[in-house]
């Protein structure tokens, strides 16, 4: 069937058209940020007896294959991996070449995110093994996803979302493979030991809780128990082990390093001078920031304006880092509530710190739950790819339309006391601030700052912050003073991208109802920049 | 594109660069037709957003140029409309059809210009030929930016330079910066002079100055271009010393004309022509920046000193600027924005400093005031000299903004 002609598209909130049914399956469309509250009850594992498993404890099974086949693989399952393996990840596109091999048709992958090294999985959703991705898209797999090729339509979740969408019932993982830095026989598994460590595995814990079949596999048996475990082997059916589960350069960066492009450390210390003069540094705070350049010189900024202040943050959220640690252990920052962990000092930190630690969406991301630990954070510091002059942001498309990053902590971020965007205001000519945004991923509501070389935005509905800056030399001015100047040296309004009127993904709200659709991609510009990695 | 044969006795020419981690450039390569009107291949990174524009704004230029019948070849690397301007036009002087016309962008308003004891405590460098760094280069708020189309451009690229750093002054806003151009030495620098003078630049850096007769040339050479051009504001010049010789020479050089504003050396090849090396301590230099400083006072224009070339040491760079400060520079060359800020602290007086000379112009004040020969401060008299002193550190903390509330 053509996914376009076939489902019916409505207009939600935000006034955005979208698919009524994606993969067979009703949707809500978004509502507003607080607009749609669930009812029933969550979905639940299947209940299990001891008498199916060894007594001693010894789960292991001789292969993936041999796992998969005790798992009842067969055609038409969800299959899930976690992404903390990153690019150097082996484990997934091996697990569904071996499904593959085995004869399996139309299966749905559901990575927490994709990455380069997958793009393989093109050749098996050519070959009919893999039917469709519902995770983030971008390089080679993106473009086969925005073209059209995917037989089922993309669904990007944030990773809040995606605990949301499994924990609500709405994606039913049949079986999840994690691969493990560490694990004993039991299964037991943890991420911050052995040649291949990652640091946290929050984003498999979802998976380990409520799939109905969990393997396991390692290149570190350890004996019983395997401490930390921070995934439960009373969750696993099988372990597997293996000469090597990824390439550890790839896993890790040795060092992550901040930006020397002096445009983005002006966007850095702007945020940084932005948290210390609105007041939002103070003795106690609390902030996430993520591993990119403009986040880490940002970090090293407003560490350099903490001390000068003597002030201390009680905890940081996000992705770790050498500077994230540094902080950590000069007694800057009380605890790192690490959702992923970024460079080798990072890994070692969390497995040896007690006050850096591993945390997973559950805790800090999922909208169905009581509270989460993203809305307690006083700032986040994030990027976009556009937002338009009402503050609404574009994280996962391209101006031109093509995925271009997964949607990450992203969304669940903007319920930070203050959500900043720090981007530059073009970039290779192409304006950032737009009249309307190609996708819609986050609501201006939730968009509360936008920090660019050529000064910084807040949004009127943010007078709080207005006020609190007022007089202290920061260069605040409107958003649409910032996008006509950026238009004026850029030769004008960009042109739109031609895109056929045929869904190709959705963009789910963190509460599980459809944001917004991403179009079938018309032209193909092939002097256009390559787009790589990122969840 | 077409074949060799067809284009046998064509004339072509070709600027710009693309490709690799090429940004905000461009690669145009120009070939003559006969016939046919204006054929033009693009390749841009940004072709979506600007590919109908980016056509557009090439045939203005060929028209304003005067090309009728021409095949172009466009790889785009998300260049700004003033840099499309600039390597258009130089692929087509370089193909030999320019025939003495220009193609210029649209123009920003002019700034205001600039006087002659205007702060220069930061003058940051942008290499003549590298489009990318001039669109920001303001937004980091040194006290000037230099487009330099001498050293930092390779001599095949001097002409292409030329006419970029000429759409950029002409077509970038560069806040609150004074606009410098380093112009190459004579000849080649009148040819610079000819493209950048008519428009408006606020100062030209004269490089490996050793006579004062060099200075009066450009004097004579500005003067005839801005007249010829109907311009009619000051643009000062900053004469580079960076010879023996040339330190030598300084204060008949200083004062060669009254358009100079302040002196400057280049300890690079001062410290080659000597046969020493260039050290982090600088004990080599020490003498010409001695001499720089003492004869930019003698001829009542600036002081400026070099540049600190190591971009990840700020504490060096902070120290170098510091002691420049004490030996009576009033600013010095940045290679990289991240250098502005600490140089801006470096001569900034301290607020110890500062404190005690507004004591001092008080009590100035007030004697004159009173009519006293005598200035004192409480029991102590202050000597002539010391009010001098203080005068120049307040009326200079004023130009910085320091005496009614410090930035950030």
């Amino acid at each position: 069937m053509s996914i376009g002609v076939a489902t019916g598209l409505v207009t939600n909130a935000v006034g955005r058209r979208v698919p009524g049914m994606v993969n067979g399956r009703q949707q809500v469309p978004y509502e507003g940020v607080d607009g749609h509250r669930p009812t029933g009850r969550k979905a639940g594992p299947l209940i299990r007896s001891n008498s199916d498993y060894p007594t001693n404890g010894d789960k292991r099974v001789p292969d993936l294959e041999a796992a998969l086949r005790l798992c009842g693989l067969r055609d038409g399952m969800t299959i899930s991996n976690h992404h903390h393996l990153r690019n150097g990840d082996l484990v997934a596109l091996t697990a569904l070449q071996t499904a593959a091999r085995m004869g399996v048709k139309d299966l749905v992958w559901f990575p927490s995110a994709s990455f380069p090294c997958q793009e393989p999985v093109i050749e098996l959703m050519k070959s009919g093994a893999v039917h469709h991705i519902e995770g983030s898209m971008n390089g080679p797999l993106g473009d086969y996803c925005a073209h059209g090729h995917m037989r089922g339509m993309g669904v990007l979740r944030s990773h809040g979302g995606r605990w949301q969408a499994v924990q609500d019932g709405e994606v039913h993982i049949d079986i999840a493979v994690i691969a493990a830095p560490a694990a004993d026989c039991f299964g037991n598994a943890d991420g911050s030991h052995g040649k291949s460590a990652c640091g946290s595995l929050g984003f498999a814990l979802a998976d380990s809780i409520y799939a109905d079949r969990v393997i396991v596999v390692t290149d570190n048996l350890v004996p019983f128990p395997c401490i930390p475990w921070q995934i439960q082997g009373n969750n696993v059916d099988y372990v597997v082990e293996v000469d090597s589960i990824g390439d550890p350069s790839k896993i890790v960066s040795g060092t992550t390093q901040i930006t020397r492009s002096p445009d983005r450390l002006r966007i850095s210390h702007l945020v940084a001078r932005f948290l210390r003069d609105s007041g939002i540094m103070h003795e106690g705070f609390s902030f996430q920031a993520g591993a990119g350049g403009i986040a880490l010189a940002f970090v090293d900024y407003l560490a350099h304006m903490m001390k000068a202040a003597n002030v201390k943050a009680s905890f940081v959220r996000g992705g770790s880092t050498k500077y994230l640690v540094d902080l950590l252990n000069e007694g800057l920052i009380g605890y790192i509530l690490d959702g992923q962990t970024f460079d080798l000092d990072a890994v070692r930190s969390i497995a040896r710190d007690p006050r850096h630690v591993a945390t997973s969406p559950f805790t800090s991301y999922n909208f169905h739950g009581k509270g989460n630990f993203a809305s307690m954070v006083d700032a986040a510091v994030l990027g976009a790819t556009e937002v338009d002059v009402n503050f609404n942001a574009n994280v996962v498309t391209h101006s031109d339309g093509r995925l271009l990053h997964g949607i990450g902590g992203w969304q669940n971020c903007l319920f930070a006391g203050c959500s900043i965007l720090a981007l530059p205001s073009f970039r290779d000519r192409i304006p950032v601030i737009v009249d309307e945004v190609t996708t819609i991923t986050g609501p201006g509501e939730l968009i509360d700052v936008i920090a660019t070389e050529r000064g910084i935005a807040i949004n009127p509905l943010r007078q709080d912050l207005l006020d609190a800056v007022k007089g202290k030399g920061l260069p605040i001015r409107s958003i649409e003073e910032i996008k006509t100047e950026v238009e004026k040296i850029c030769g004008g309004k960009p042109a739109k991208p031609r895109l056929l009127d045929n869904p190709v993904a959705v963009v789910k709200w963190v509460d599980g109802t459809v944001l917004d659709t991403v179009w079938q991609v018309v032209d193909d510009n092939p002097y256009a920049p390559k787009v790589s990695g990122g969840e | 594109m077409p074949v060799a044969v067809e284009t046998s006795g064509l004339r072509r020419g070709e600027a710009g660069r693309a490709g690799g981690d090429v940004r905000s450039d461009l690669h145009v390569s120009i070939e003559e037709r006969a016939s046919g009107g204006i054929e033009i291949d693009l390749h841009s990174r940004v072709d979506i957003y600007y590919g109908g524009s980016i056509r557009q704004q090439v045939r203005d230029v060929l028209q304003a140029l005067g090309i009728e019948h021409a095949y172009v070849d466009i790889v785009d690397e998300g260049a700004l409309p003033f840099v499309i301007a600039a390597r258009v036009e130089a692929a087509v002087r370089r193909a030999g059809l320019a025939d003495g016309k220009s193609a210029l962008p649209e123009a920003v308003e002019l700034p205001p210009p600039s006087a002659k004891d205007r702060l220069r405590r930061s003058r940051l460098y942008l290499p003549g030929n590298e489009p990318k760094y001039f669109i920001n280069a303001g937004l980091h708020a040194p006290d000037a930016i230099i487009l330099d189309l001498e050293d930092s451009v390779h001599f095949a690229e001097k002409n292409a330079a030329r006419l970029l750093v000429r759409n950029a002054l002409r077509a970038v806003d560069f806040g609150a910066a004074e606009r410098m151009v380093r112009i190459n030495q004579l000849p080649l620098g009148l040819m610079d002079l000819e493209e950048i003078i008519p428009q408006a630049p606020d100062l030209i850096l004269i490089p490996k100055v050793e006579t004062p007769e060099q200075v009066s040339d450009i004097v004579g050479a500005v003067d005839a271009i801005a007249k010829r051009n109907g311009l009619n504001r000051p643009i000062w010049l900053m004469p580079i010393l960076e010879s023996a010789l040339g330190i030598e020479n300084a204060f008949h050089i200083a004062q060669a004309s009254d358009r100079v504003a302040a002196i400057t050396l280049g300890l690079e090849d001062y410290t080659a022509d000597l046969g020493v090396a260039k050290t982090a301590a600088g004990a080599e230099s020490l003498y010409a920046r001695m001499r720089v400083a003492n004869t930019a006072h003698a001829a009542h224009v600036q002081a400026i000193d070099s540049v600190y070339g190591d971009v990840a040491d700020s504490d060096g760079l902070l120290r170098w600027g510091e002691a420049s400060r004490a030996m009576g520079f009033q600013g010095m060359g940045c290679i990289h924005p991240i250098q502005i800020e600490i140089i801006h602290r470096a001569f900034a007086p301290t607020t110890a400093e500062l404190e005690k000379a507004l004591l001092i112009v008080g009590a100035y004040e007030e004697a004159q005031a009173q009519g006293l020969g005598v200035v004192s401060l409480g029991a102590k008299m202050i000597d002539a000299p010391v009010v001098q002193r203080a005068l120049k550190l307040v009326a200079r903390a004023k130009q910085m903004g320091l005496t009614s509330g410090g930035e950030s």
